[in-house]
């Protein structure tokens, strides 16, 4: 046993700890504060800890566990809530309260539920690490797959279907003569990566219910992205929305070093929402991280950690899962402070040296794969990251290392949030690269989807250019069909990119829905591109009836949305007639 | 250990003094973060922060520096224990320096109950989103920025402009709509001028608050490092009132740009590595400990919102204060000084405030059904005549359509009749909506898209152009 040494903010110097091991997790003071040995120099380990360090004083004993950093994973972490650490919040509230005091210990998983479980195999079977054993009804929505956990093989010994705490043995595992227990939990480092047996590549659509993002720039499934912006432009509604709509089997929210209101929002809305697909609770495919801004800093770091390590563990089941983080900028200077404390050389902005290849090990670790184990299956990790950069400056540090690891981004724009144009992506600085790959996977919704993206792209790219003139000579001073061109780019802007998250209607656009939308925004084009040719103005074709009933399609309900569309076009196919009558 | 028996401890060893930090020999029991008294030759008292125990020596920052420290007569005082607040109902119409000390004549507070001013979080999972209304009779607030009970939301100003006169007029006219329960009052001045400080405590003082207030007041002139604990007393009581008084508590902190100032004047003292224009790295989270004492608590009756007014150094809201401010806090009302200049009171710029607890708050049953479409059009419209106004300072307005003539001036009337209002005007929420709609009226109706039809139908005055 150690005695502390030294104490410098969330860092401490032990001594006597000769035989521990970096990672190695201690126990500090009386309080028994939660702690990770981050450096081994002789007798002495410096330690992070997990906790407030207030009020600890030299000569207190630190306690080795021997054990690094693990994750628990099994079944009843579906609904729950964690701190940074994988204490369970819902845990900690009944047990001491509101207010998180320091040196409570809680397990990631109940020890006293009892889940049933099926097993999928008999007596007998031989298995390997992935295989599916057996399956627990882990919520209304989740099926949880109990696998052997990676590297264990052996001949099945026993196994028996009942009611099983996650510690109790369910299966007898026999190997080389000896048998050993497979309980409904295992462990897993956190820093570690969890093994599959191959990647794919992203070629197919996360559908997100955002209509930019699903049609203008997709995600695909295993992707990673990342939505750098500044205060208030958005990056936690815009993952809310993610979390609540995408179509996954589960979402797993970070929130790391945010808000506390925030957080509360997101818990009781979950609650309350419902999954479009199933009608059944959110809270019933998602897992939440909470470590708040005035929660300890070190936390920060490990959390994002403990969720990506709960997204390969469902991945490896075979299932869809998609994690956001919420904000790496704050996981990035929780880094920077103990790096800080550590007295490291720091790089850019003081921030550690590390801090390019820490940013990948999280998001490397998404993807698309062949899981191990039988029966074969598919799963994948999609990770989407908010970063904060200060002053809205992307010039900083972490999202430019961040850039150079993701494959989409969603960049915010302050002017866009100031004008309350929602969502704030920019359409001219975001870019997808799954974009191309996706492609197959929209033809089946739609045939002309390439067609009706680019040209939308195109319009709002004229746009743009054609801005800059307005600004020198005025809207009228324009030709008629660069007026036109400007009235179509504001119809994509506010009728199609404009989505709020608090409509009741218009939050989740599935793609079907999207591209009805979209593509009659570009018939609407072709259609007014005739009218202004017989020699209409582009003014009267913008104050017309029907380019009214197109600026409404939000406020449609899925099951009227077909029959109101065919109705618009169906004018708009007439619509020599209704000009004359003046009813266009 | 002895922990019933406070009585302090000392110790003359004292090896480096630099800068503003001493080394001294480390004490049994010392501990992290304490405050210690160090006492010099001449008898004079500073305090001063443990920033740092190490076995054989201990690093205490001294407040006020270590001019005139010696290393043989000085002496460091510590109890072992980190700074506390006695707690009790009598602190109401109290007010106590940045040490928690009364200066306003009145007793030392009595009370077995003392409080680390530290606080500790709540946990996430205990908090309930906040969502009752606060009318402060604002329109620019009410109506497009809704302040709700448990939400923290910053005046991002600039100096000379009248946020303390808007702060005034919020903590007066501030209630929850259609309910008389009155606000309690936490004041905490943060190195603000004493005209400042007098200005609220007087304000409170002529409105009969100040019976249910308390104030923590450092002014410019009081220790710098008392600016760190200023706040943290403020939200103590706050947090006191709030969770254990069941009482509904509204914290106005001025001015954080100071605080932040102390903060790394501090940092530098130590040498620590700066991050943005010299503020440390930390600063970010150092806030956060603030500001994250606002909210509510299922099961409890109370609520802490906090209201904290800073002052954007050269009016730039990318500066580190307002920024991570901005990061942290559920919105912000920022002050513009074109408005000011064109006298519009209050001058909000209402496109960089935000309100981010606004949807909660408002729709039917709580301030009414349009709200939220109002809102949006508001914006809508508003966006589009300062575009225009934009514009036409280079081409002039001749060349602009008739439609675009009409939002041009309803971007006008929306400053002079939505935004602006009487110090003393206080207006209800239907109020402040009807305003917009009067400014819709002059809009053609199909511009009206954000708004859903049922509403137009009810609300929309007859147009005014309507012949
Ligand atoms: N899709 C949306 N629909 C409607 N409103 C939105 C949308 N996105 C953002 N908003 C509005 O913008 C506000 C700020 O958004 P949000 O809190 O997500 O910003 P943020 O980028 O996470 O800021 P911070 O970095 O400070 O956390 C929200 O409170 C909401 O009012
Ligand atoms: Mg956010």
């Amino acid at each position: 046993m150690g005695k502390i040494w030294r104490i410098s903010g969330p860092v401490i110097i032990a001594e006597d700890m000769r035989g521990s091991q970096v990672y190695e997790v201690v126990e500090i003071g009386e309080e028994r504060l939660n702690g990770e040995i981050i450096g081994l120099e002789q007798d002495k380990a410096v330690i992070q800890v997990y906790e407030d360090t207030v009020g600890l004083t030299v000569g207190e004993k630190v306690t080795r566990t021997g054990e690094i950093l693990m994750a628990e994973l099994g079944p009843g972490l579906v609904g729950n809530i964690y701190d940074g650490v994988q204490r369970s919040l819902v845990t900690m509230k009944n047990e001491v309260g509101d207010f998180l005091h320091r040196g409570v210990r809680t397990h990631a998983l109940d020890r006293d539920k009892k889940w049933r479980f099926t097993p999928a195999l008999k007596a007998g079977a031989k298995v390997e690490g992935g295989d599916i054993i057996g399956t627990v009804q882990e919520t209304g929505l989740i099926e949880h797959r109990i696998m052997v956990p990676p590297g264990m093989s052996g001949v099945i010994d026993s196994i028996e279907e009942g009611d099983y705490t996650v510690e109790e043995t369910v299966a007898m595992l026999g190997s080389n003569g000896k048998t050993r227990p497979l309980s409904l939990m295992q462990r897993w480092p956190a820093r570690k990566p969890r093994p599959y047996r191959r990647r794919f590549d992203p070629v197919d659509l996360l559908v997100t219910g955002t209509r930019i993002i699903d049609y203008l720039f997709p995600l695909a499934l295993g992707g990673k992205a990342a939505i750098p912006g500044g205060f208030g432009t958005g990056k936690t509604v815009n993952l809310q929305q993610m979390a609540r709509w995408s179509q996954t089997q589960l979402n797993i929210y970070v929130g790391c070093g945010e808000r506390g209101n925030e957080m509360a929002d997101v818990l009781h809305s979950f609650k309350e929402l419902k999954d479009p697909g199933s009608g059944r609770y959110l809270q019933e495919k998602e897992i939440f991280i909470a470590n708040t801004s005035n929660m300890p800093v070190v936390a920060r770091e490990i959390s994002i950690f403990i969720g990506i390590t709960m997204a390969e563990y469902y991945r490896d089941m075979g299932y869809d899962i998609l994690l956001v983080a919420d904000s790496t900028s704050r996981w990035a200077e929780a880094m920077r402070e103990i790096g800080a404390r550590l007295e490291e050389t720091p790089g850019e902005e003081g921030f550690p040296t590390y801090l390019g290849s820490r940013l990948s090990a999280f998001y490397e670790r998404s993807g698309k794969v062949e899981c191990l184990g039988s029966p074969d299956r598919v799963g994948s990790a999609t990770v989407i990251g908010a970063v904060s950069p200060p002053g809205a400056d992307f010039s900083e540090p972490v999202t430019q290392n961040t850039l150079r690891i993701v494959d989409a981004l969603y960049s915010l724009d302050v002017a866009l949030a100031n004008r309350r144009h929602f969502p704030t992506i920019n359409w001219l600085q975001s870019y997808s690269q799954y974009a191309d790959s996706v492609d197959a996977w929209w033809e089946k919704v739609s045939p002309d989807y390439t067609e009706v993206r680019n040209q939308a792209l195109i319009t709002l790219q004229k746009e743009a250019e054609l801005e800059e003139i307005v600004r020198l000579v005025g809207p009228e001073a324009l030709p008629e069909n660069d007026k036109l061109l400007l009235l179509i780019a504001r119809m994509i802007r506010e009728d199609f990119l404009m989505q709020s998250a608090y409509h009741p209607v218009d939050t989740y656009s599935d793609p079907k829905r999207s591209h009805l939308m979209l593509s009659t925004i570009m018939k609407f084009n072709d259609f007014a591109g005739g009218l202004a040719e017989a020699g209409m103005m582009v003014s009267e074709i913008s104050a017309s009836r029907i380019k009214q009933r197109i600026s409404r399609m939000k406020d449609v309900p899925n099951d009227e949305i077909d029959q109101y569309i065919d109705s618009i076009r169906q004018d708009m196919a007439g619509g020599a007639v209704s000009l004359e009558e003046g009813g266009v | 250990m002895d922990s019933m028996q406070l009585f302090t401890r000392q110790t003359k060893a004292i090896s480096t003094a630099r800068r503003s930090l001493l080394i001294i020999e480390s004490i049994p029991g010392i501990q992290f973060s304490e405050i210690v008294d160090v006492e010099l030759g001449t008898g004079e008292v500073r305090s001063g922060q443990v920033i740092e125990v190490g076995k054989g020596t201990t690093v205490v920052q001294v407040f006020g520096g270590v001019s005139e420290v010696d290393l043989l007569d000085s002496k460091v005082r510590y109890k072992g224990e980190t700074l506390k607040l006695p707690l009790s109902p009598d602190i109401l119409g109290r007010i106590f320096d940045g040490s928690g000390k009364p200066i306003d004549g009145g007793p030392a507070i009595i009370s077995q109950k003392y409080q680390d001013i530290n606080g500790v979080p709540a946990n996430p999972a205990s908090r309930m989103p906040p969502a009752e209304f606060i009318e402060t009779g604002i329109s620019a607030i009410d109506g497009l920025n809704v302040l709700v009970r448990g939400q923290k939301l910053p005046i991002f100003s600039g100096s000379g402009l009248p946020h303390n006169k808007i702060a005034a007029q919020i903590i007066r006219q501030a209630s929850l709509k259609g309910k008389s329960d009155d606000f309690a009052i936490v004041f905490g001045a943060i190195g603000v001028s004493y005209d400042d400080a007098a200005y609220f405590i007087n304000n409170l003082e002529e409105t009969g608050a100040l019976s249910r207030a308390v104030g923590f007041i450092n002014t410019a002139s009081s220790p710098v490092i008392e600016r760190l604990s200023t706040p943290r007393l403020a939200l103590t009581a706050a947090e006191y009132l709030a969770w254990e008084m069941d009482m509904h508590v509204l914290v106005i902190l001025t001015d954080i740009t100071n605080y932040a100032d102390a903060l790394r004047e501090l940092a530098a003292m130590r040498g620590e590595i700066p991050s943005r224009r010299g503020y440390p790295g930390y600063m970010y989270t150092d806030l956060a400990s603030l500001y994250e004492r606002a909210g509510r608590i299922s099961g409890r009756e109370g609520s802490v919102t906090i209201l904290p007014i800073l002052t954007m150094p050269d009016d730039d809201i990318t500066h580190p204060i307002p920024d991570l401010t901005g990061y942290i806090t559920e919105g912000q009302i920022v002050l513009s000084r074109p408005l000011d200049r064109k006298r519009i009171y209050p001058p909000i710029d209402v496109f960089l405030s935000l309100s981010r607890m606004m949807k909660e708050g408002i729709g039917e049953g709580k301030t009414r059904e349009d709200h939220n479409n109002v809102f949006m059009q508001s914006y809508a419209m508003y966006a589009e005549g300062n575009y225009l106004r934009e514009i036409t300072t280079v081409i002039g307005s001749e060349a602009l359509t008739d439609r675009d003539k009409v939002y041009l001036e309803a971007a006008d009337r929306f400053e002079r009749d939505f935004i602006a209002q009487a110090e003393h005007s206080r207006r209800t929420v239907e109020e402040t909506l009807s305003v917009a709609w009067d400014i819709f009226s002059m809009l053609p109706e199909e511009d009206l898209k954000l708004i859903n039809e049922k509403y137009i139908k009810k609300y929309l005055p007859e147009s005014s152009e309507s012949e």
